[in-house]
C-alpha cells in the first residue's frame, strides 16, 4: 500500500515536525526546514548554502543534510531548490504570536510589500491572512515571499494562494 | 553534392549539444541538425527550475541550459547547427539525408555519427481521443511555454509522472484551471516534491483512476473517469463526470529510434525506456561502427544523464578520429562515474534495469 506522501504529495504530520530544530535553536532565530522527502538525483542545494551547512553529498541521490544548529537563516536555499521544498522560519520575528515564513512563490502577479495574502497549508487549504514583510526577487526567477503569520501555524502554511492574472 | 563533416549529429536538444561541445572542443568539423525552430531540444519549453545535477546545471531554468551548452563552442567555425533540418534516412553506403527547410534534401557522409533524437509522447485508447482538445503533454507544455497560447481554461492531466505533474504546475502559472490529475498507478510516478506543489494548488491527484472517454461534439467539453481495480479494470459504478475544455496525455515517452533500425544498428525492445532502442558499449557506440547514441533515444531518461550521455559519445567519437584529448582516460572515466551516481538511487532502479538489457557484451566491446 502506497504511503500518503506516495499517493498525494502531502507528508504526514510525524514528517513535518521531524524537520524541526531543537527548542533552543527556534528561540535563537530564523532556521531552514527542508521538506525533501525522497532520494532523487538532486544537489543544487549544497551548493546553494554560502556557509556549507548542507553537507555534500557521497551520492547524489543522498537526502540533503542540513546543520540546522549552524544555520543562519539567510535563506539563500529556497530560491535554488528546484523542488521547492525549503523554507525559513523565524519564530523571534513579529510579536509574540506571530512570526515570519519565507516561502518561495512562482506566480505572477507578485503580490507587493504590506499586502495581505491568503496563506495556504500543503494541500491548498486557506488557513489564515498573512502580511508580506518583504518580496524578494532572486535571479533564479524565483521569488522569495517573507510573510508575517500567526506563531501556531509555522508548521502549516507552506503557500500563498496565487492573485488572480490581470 | 554530399557533405563530409567529420562528425553528423542528429537531434539539438541537450545530448546532441553536450556531443558537440565535446567534438567541436576537440576540433572536429561537426553539423548538427536539428528539425526544430531552434536549438534544445526538449528543454525549449522548460520554464521550471531544473532538476538534477548541479554540475550539469540543475536549478537552473531549461530554457536557459541550450545556451549555456553552446557558449563554449558557438563562435567556433567547426560547428555548423542547421536548424528546421529532419534527417530523413540512412543509407547502406553511410550517407544521411535530411530534408533542409522543407525547400531541399541534403546528404552527409560523415566519419562518425551521433544519433540523440530524444523521444515522442506516447498515447491511449479512449472513445474521442482523436477530439480537438486532446493534447499530448508536450503540445500544450510548447503552446504555452515557446508561443504563449492558453490551449483552455480548464483542463484535465493524465498522468501523474514527473511531466504531468510539471506541466499541470506550469499550467497553473500560465492562469490556466487543472480539474485533477488522473493516475493509473496506486500512486504518484514523480517525484513527491512536484506532487507537493500541485498539493499546494489544490489540484487533486487521483491514483488508481483512468479515464474512460472524452465527452463533447467537436471539440472536448468534459471527460469521464473511473476508479480501477487491481487489473486496471474500471470499477462499475465510480464514473463521474469531469468539466473540463482540453484533457493533457502525459503518459510516457518512446525513443525516436528509427535511425538505428536503418542503421542495421541491433535493437532490443526494453520496457523501462519506453521502446526499441540500440544496444551501446560503455563509449554509447552501437553495434554498427561509428554511430553513437546519446540521450533519450537511448532509453527515457532525464536531461542532466543526457548531456553526461552526450559529452562521452562526443569526447569517445573525437578520439576515435585521433584527435587529441587531454586526459582522454580519466575524462571517460568520470563521466560514466556521473552516469552511475546519478542512477544509483531507488528511482533510478528501472534505468538500471533498462541499461542491463541494452549493454553491448564485453566481448563485442574490445573489438
Ligand atoms: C515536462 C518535462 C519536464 C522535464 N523536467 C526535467 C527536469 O527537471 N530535469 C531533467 O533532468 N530532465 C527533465 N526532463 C527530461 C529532459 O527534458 C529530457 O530527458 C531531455 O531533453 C532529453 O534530451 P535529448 O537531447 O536526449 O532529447 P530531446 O531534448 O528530445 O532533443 C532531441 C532533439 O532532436 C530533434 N530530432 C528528433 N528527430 C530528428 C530528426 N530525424 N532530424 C532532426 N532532428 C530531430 C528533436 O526535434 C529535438 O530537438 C523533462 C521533460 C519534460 C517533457
Amino acid at each position: 500500500m502506497a504511503s500518503q506522501i506516495e499517493r498525494t504529495g502531502v507528508p504526514t504530520k510525524e514528517q513535518i515536525e521531524s524537520t524541526l530544530p531543537g527548542d533552543e535553536r527556534r528561540a535563537k532565530g530564523p532556521y531552514a526546514v527542508i521538506e525533501c522527502w525522497q532520494e532523487i538525483p538532486c544537489d543544487p542545494c549544497v551548493a546553494s548554502c554560502p556557509f556549507g551547512y548542507i553537507a555534500p553529498m557521497k551520492n547524489i541521490n543522498d537526502l540533503p543534510k542540513l546543520d540546522q544548529e549552524s544555520c543562519t537563516g539567510c535563506g539563500n536555499c529556497i530560491a535554488l531548490c528546484p523542488g521547492l521544498a525549503i523554507f525559513i522560519i523565524d519564530e523571534t520575528f513579529g510579536g509574540e504570536d506571530e512570526a515570519m515564513i519565507r516561502i518561495p512563490h512562482e506566480f505572477a502577479p507578485l503580490p507587493e510589500k504590506e499586502d495581505i495574502v491568503r496563506a495556504l497549508d500543503r494541500e491548498g487549504n486557506y488557513v489564515a491572512d498573512a502580511e508580506v514583510v518583504r518580496v524578494q526577487k532572486g535571479k533564479s526567477g524565483c521569488t522569495v515571499l517573507h510573510l508575517l503569520i500567526p506563531k501556531k501555524f509555522i508548521l502549516d502554511i507552506r503557500a500563498v494562494e496565487p492573485l488572480p492574472m490581470r | 553534392m554530399i557533405a563530409t563533416p567529420e562528425v553528423l549529429i542528429v537531434g539539438g536538444g541537450p545530448a546532441g549539444l553536450a556531443a558537440a561541445r565535446e567534438t567541436v572542443g576537440a576540433g572536429c568539423d561537426t553539423v548538427v541538425l536539428d528539425d526544430a525552430l531552434e536549438p534544445g531540444g526538449q528543454l525549449v519549453k522548460q520554464t521550471h527550475k531544473f532538476f538534477g545535477s548541479e554540475m550539469e546545471y540543475a536549478g537552473v531554468r531549461g530554457i536557459k541550459i541550450p545556451e549555456i551548452l553552446l557558449r563554449e563552442v558557438s563562435d567556433s567555425p567547426k560547428l555548423k547547427i542547421l536548424l528546421r533540418t529532419t534527417a530523413s534516412g540512412y543509407y547502406e553506403d553511410g550517407v544521411v539525408t535530411a530534408i533542409f527547410q522543407d525547400k531541399k534534401v541534403l546528404k552527409f557522409k560523415p566519419k562518425k555519427l551521433i544519433i540523440a533524437t530524444g523521444a515522442q509522447e506516447k498515447t491511449i485508447l479512449f472513445p474521442n481521443n482523436d477530439m480537438p482538445g486532446v493534447y499530448g503533454a508536450g503540445a500544450v507544455q510548447t503552446l504555452m511555454n515557446v508561443y504563449g497560447v492558453a490551449p483552455g481554461t480548464r483542463g484535465l492531466m493524465i498522468g501523474a509522472g514527473n511531466i504531468g505533474l510539471i506541466v499541470s504546475y506550469q499550467l497553473r502559472q500560465a492562469g490556466i484551471a487543472v480539474a485533477a490529475v488522473v493516475e493509473a498507478l496506486d500512486r504518484i510516478g514523480g517525484y513527491w516534491v512536484h506532487a507537493s506543489k500541485i498539493a499546494r494548488l489544490k489540484i487533486p491527484i487521483l491514483t488508481r483512476h483512468t479515464i474512460i472517454e472524452a465527452l463533447g461534439e467537436e471539440n472536448v467539453t468534459g471527460a469521464i473517469i473511473a476508479q480501477i481495480d487491481d487489473n486496471w479494470l474500471p470499477i462499475p459504478g465510480t464514473e463521474r463526470e469531469i468539466e473540463c475544455d482540453f484533457i493533457c496525455l502525459a503518459v510516457g515517452l518512446s525513443p525516436l529510434s528509427d535511425l538505428f533500425r536503418l542503421a542495421e544498428c541491433e535493437m532490443v525492445f526494453v520496457p523501462e525506456f519506453g521502446g526499441d532502442v540500440p544496444l551501446r558499449d560503455t563509449n554509447m557506440e552501437t553495434s554498427t561502427k561509428g554511430i553513437y547514441v546519446a540521450g533519450d533515444v537511448g532509453g527515457i531518461e532525464e536531461a542532466s544523464s543526457a548531456i553526461i550521455e552526450g559529452a562521452l559519445a562526443g569526447i569517445s567519437t573525437a578520439f576515435s578520429l585521433g584527435k587529441n584529448i587531454p586526459d582522454y582516460e580519466r575524462r571517460n572515466r568520470e563521466l560514466r562515474d556521473e552516469l552511475v551516481s546519478l542512477r544509483s538511487g531507488p528511482v533510478g532502479e528501472h534505468i538500471r534495469s533498462g541499461i542491463a538489457k541494452c549493454r553491448i557484451s564485453a566481448k563485442t566491446e574490445v573489438g
